[in-house]
């Protein structure tokens, strides 16, 4: 065997040494962020959630002022985590459209009865659909869209105190 | 190994015991299009797109909700006539290329397609000089 | 007590792994030469000590004794015996321990039982296991210990995962566990060969029964873990490309390359370079897969933490031996003499071909497994599966397949191809056949798995021609063995083919009484009850099925269970093996309006995947049973086969060796 090829096995697990150092080092991130920033909302109309707030469609992201899009669910324990901070919001000014997946009605008056109802709008999905057109993967979710119905920006999980001013800040870049 | 195995059998379960909604799977979760050939269609693409949640199976074989709501989305479309490439291009569209199982051939992935004509071509190439030259050499003595 | 007395016990045979190293190191000294003698004894010892301390382990176990951490975390004491015990390695520190435990314990049998090999090329193996050895002593004792005490103790411990408890599963994980780490063997062999500049069939027929009975617990470990996944996932999956999966198949690729050159080197003595490459590269694949299982930088679930503590550990490992192992091949290849020459075309070239092809498909597994992580680096998220592993490695097994079915029928060193060509005509028109009754009976079911049917068809009879005109009453062992494993390959590729070609399912929310038809079978839920087991709870469905038009039933009853620790649910699928197929039947939920989910399944064929696997098993144990045996009837003569009176052939006097 020529000299060179002795030294390959040897090279080639350089290679592989190297992979495996840089997936030490820097974990991969195992969220999965939607490939939908920067394009628009694509077309919805969910039916109403709860009988006090009117139901939910996407001509209600296009009135030129920004918005954002809370996915959440009674079923869900980070939701009541992050009630309090989406009320911050609402009381800030913002106008949250909610949609509740895979939800009953009285299972969410009863969730926003305990927690708070920060929503303007409420659309309920049986089926999780708005969720692929979005490109969300879990529940909760916040997405920042802008007064034509742009997707701005997606905040996976719940909201944080100290993720409250940065979204009114991405909020205000969408104006 | 046997750690692996533990890790690979909770990331399965994890996913339905963390969401504990409360309505019944969506229409088509569970449910066979009644066209055997769609159906086939279906079950063929849903082989091969990724469980969002479980993150280390395909749809075809998760009991997750979100598994089965992408199972009645795929059902649904391909029972209107889409294609079934086109529902892995709008899935695609939106979470990228991790949700399909099957690569695409992109700036970032031809290594992958390219590896194993490399491969055959380094044996072919090794065969070769060794065995040519052995002929070579084996007539002369 | 008994876990400081295990713990003293490990510490011990840490040190002896350590006086094992630098006594056989400066036994190979000029001047260290009296000192030859001592290095097997230390070495029997170490395994001695190492296997009580892993007996003590499980005894903790059994006693589920609460005080020591690794029980309280994964035992519970109403589990029943068989998972109490199957509890000690059913974890990372007693996994690790069972890791040591086969080293030291296949030092120690290596030690006692091999006498063929050159004294200074032993010592030198055994300085290599001790070496290997030491990292992951060190690694145990000083991250991973599994006798940490836990004060105060716990009143209950937390439980062994459900889906673990399985008789099935039980046993799963250390079967292939001793394939892994017994490959360790095969790794110090390779290094103590090249340490001595010793690679010849002595060496080669001392490392063969390690690497075989590695590899028939590799097999039987991955045959084990593909049914489980079948019936226990409750989705009628067998193999998935699966990270952890492909972990378990890439030391076996490895393996059975290796198993095919070392015959090569034991009977040939050709091959040698490449033989010491795989030996080296076997145990490696056993190594990357125990990283990347453990790091966690492949097995993408947030709710597991990765832990890049361990990770780092093993990494380091992973750099010191198979960085060291490789460099020293590097360094010593060249000085390797060269081995008996012979011709493409011939018994040799055919093992050569295979051997190459089964590193490809090694290859485009690790490349494929790891890829992902690749463009990770470059915050791009890819998932490669089934879609791309199916025909990618299809390109490199159906080569494999044809010169599986023809080497064995070849002659050594040179083939004129005439009574070959004679031969395979039978297999070809097999396959023929099959591809013609496929065509039509079965219409359009897909390239792979139609290809698939065709050289299963083909190989199953190849593979029975080497034992054509023999007196096969005087035919050895191994080769019933290489007869039977080759027929398990053809036997497991037909029932893959036939799972995804064949396959019907049926999801219906059935109510009582009422009939579903899945395939042949007619199929009646006549109720649901709740039943109680050890530690457990579930619902238990009364299905009826028929077959066709018979008015024989039989009654199936999947659950699905409950376990209270830790609390979990899990589908046991109910299952009816007939000869032409299995029938699968699993219980969902129950809906809104009182109808009950049911899947079910009718997999004609499946069942071969697994009697398959059980074969090329069962083929390897009689290779090893024939050929240990007939090594220690002749010690000393070269062996030849009776098949392979090598050809006079002049073209081929001067032919060089392949890859060496």
């Amino acid at each position: 065997m020529k000299h060179w090829a002795i030294w390959l096995p040897l090279a080639l697990f350089g290679v592989l040494f190297a992979v495996f150092a840089t997936g030490l080092i820097a974990p991969a991130d195992r969220t999965i962020a939607s490939q939908m920033i920067g394009k628009p909302l694509p077309q919805f109309d969910l039916p109403q959630a709860v009988p006090d707030r009117p139901a939910l469609a996407r001509t209600n992201f296009t009135d030129g002022k920004p918005k954002l899009l809370n996915v959440f669910a009674s079923w869900c324990v980070p939701c009541i985590a992050e009630a309090p901070y989406l009320q911050q919001l609402a009381d800030a000014g913002v106008e949250i459209n909610g949609v509740a997946i895979r939800d009953r009605s009285p299972d969410v008056q009863q969730f926003l009865a305990r927690n708070g109802n920060p929503y303007a709008r409420i659309g309920a999905d049986d089926v999780s659909k708005i969720q692929f057109d979005l490109g969300s993967s879990g529940v909760p979710e916040t997405f920042v869209i802008d007064g034509q119905g742009m997707i701005r920006y997606q905040h996976i999980g719940d909201i944080r105190p100290e993720h409250v001013p940065m979204i009114l800040q991405k909020l205000k870049e969408a104006q | 190994m046997i750690r692996g195995l533990i890790l690979m059998v909770l990331a399965m379960l994890a996913a339905p015991l963390a969401a504990q909604d409360s309505l019944p799977p969506a229409p088509y979760a569970y449910k066979q299009l009644d066209d055997p050939a769609q159906e086939k269609t279906a079950q063929d693409l849903m082989m091969t797109l990724r469980c969002l949640t479980c993150q280390s199976q395909s749809i075809a074989d998760s009991d997750a909700p979100m598994a089965g709501d992408m199972r009645h989305q795929v059902r649904t479309r391909i029972a209107e006539g889409e294609d079934p490439e086109a529902i892995r291009a709008w899935l695609i569209e939106r979470y990228g290329d991790w949700v399909s199982y099957q690569p695409q051939v992109t700036a970032m992935t031809w290594p992958l397609f390219a590896a194993p004509i490399v491969l055959l071509l380094f044996a072919a190439l090794i065969a070769r000089k060794r065995f040519g030259r052995a002929r070579a050499t084996g007539d002369k003595s | 007590m008994i876990a400081e007395i295990a713990l003293a016990m490990l510490w011990l045979a840490a040190a002896l792994a350590v006086l094992q190293l630098v006594l056989g190191s400066y036994a190979l000294t000029v001047r260290g030469a009296e000192f030859l003698p001592a290095v097997r004894p230390i070495a029997v010892v170490q395994g001695v000590l190492v296997a009580i301390a892993f007996a003590l382990l499980i005894v903790l176990f059994l006693r589920t004794d609460l005080s020591v951490k690794l029980v309280a975390a994964n035992s519970h004491s109403l589990k029943p015996i068989i998972y109490k015990v199957a509890g000690a390695w059913g974890n990372h520190e007693g996994s690790m321990l069972l890791w040591v435990t086969v080293m030291g314990m296949a030092g120690g049998f290596v030690a006692l039982l091999e006498r063929r090999l050159n004294e200074r090329t032993m010592v030198a193996t055994l300085a290599g296991q001790a070496f290997v050895s030491l990292g992951f002593y060190a690694f145990m004792l000083f991250s991973s210990n599994p006798f940490e005490r836990l004060n105060p103790a716990p009143a209950e411990g937390n439980g062994l995962n459900p889906l673990l408890q399985d008789p099935g599963l039980a046993f799963h994980p250390p079967t292939l566990y001793i394939g892994y780490v017994g490959l360790s063997i095969a790794f110090s062999f390779a290094i103590g060969a090249l340490i001595t500049r010793d690679v010849g069939p002595a060496f080669a027929r001392a490392m063969r029964p390690w690497v075989m009975g590695a590899w028939i617990f590799l097999t039987l470990g991955i045959t084990a873990g593909s049914w489980w996944a079948y019936y226990e996932l409750g989705w009628g999956g067998w193999w998935f490309w699966d990270p952890v999966e492909n972990a378990s198949l890439m030391p076996w690729l490895a393996a059975t390359a290796l198993l095919h050159s070392v015959s090569v080197l034991a009977t040939r003595n050709a091959l040698k370079a490449w033989t010491v490459m795989l030996a080296v590269v076997a145990f490696s694949m056993s190594m990357v897969g125990t990283f990347l299982v453990r790091s966690g930088i492949l097995t993408s679930v947030h709710a597991f933490a990765v832990d890049p503590e361990r990770g780092s550990f093993i990494l380091a490992l992973l750099a010191i031996y198979i960085g060291g192992a490789l460099a020293l091949f590097g360094l010593r290849a060249s000085t390797v003499t060269e081995g008996a020459r012979f011709h493409l075309f011939s018994r040799e070239g055919a093992l050569v071909m295979n051997n190459v092809l089964l590193v490809g498909v090694l290859g485009i597994v690790l490349m494929g497994t790891l890829y992902p992580l690749v463009t990770e680096a470059f915050d791009t998220k890819v998932s490669v599966g089934p879609p791309y592993f199916n025909p990618v490695s299809a390109i490199f097994v159906f080569p494999m397949l044809i010169i599986m079915a023809a080497g064995p029928l070849m002659r050594w060193r040179s083939d004129n191809g005439r009574k070959l060509s004679s031969l395979m005509a039978v297999p070809a028109l097999a396959a023929a056949v099959a591809l013609a009754l496929v065509v039509v009976f079965a219409g359009d079911i897909g390239i792979l798995p139609l290809l698939g049917l065709v050289f299963a068809a083909g190989l199953a009879i190849a593979s029975v021609l080497p034992l054509w005109k023999r007196n096969l009453r005087r035919t050895p062992a191994h080769i019933y063995g290489m007869v039977i494993a080759h027929l398990g390959i053809a036997v497991a590729l037909a029932g893959m083919a036939s799972e995804s070609a064949f396959n019907t399912e049926k999801l219906v929310a059935s109510e009582f009484g009422q009939s579903h038809t899945v395939g042949p079978w007619t199929i009646e839920l006549q109720g649901v009850k709740p039943i109680a087991g050890a530690n457990w709870t579930a619902l238990e469905a009364r299905l009826v099925a028929r077959y066709g038009d018979s008015n024989v039933q039989t009654v199936l009853n999947p659950q699905s269970r409950m376990f209270a620790s830790p609390p979990t649910a899990t589908n046991e699928a109910a299952l009816l093996t007939r000869w032409n197929g299995q029938l699968y039947a699993v219980l969902g939920e129950e809906g809104d309006d009182g109808r009950w989910q049911l899947r079910l399944w009718w997999k004609p064929f499946v069942p071969l995947i697994w009697y398959g696997g059980l074969m090329i098993g069962l083929g390897g144990i009689l290779a090893l049973v024939g050929r240990t045996s007939r090594d220690r009837r002749r010690k000393d003569e070269p062996e030849f086969e009776p098949t392979a009176a090598p050809a006079p052939d002049p073209a081929v006097a001067g032919g060089k060796e392949a890859l060496a």
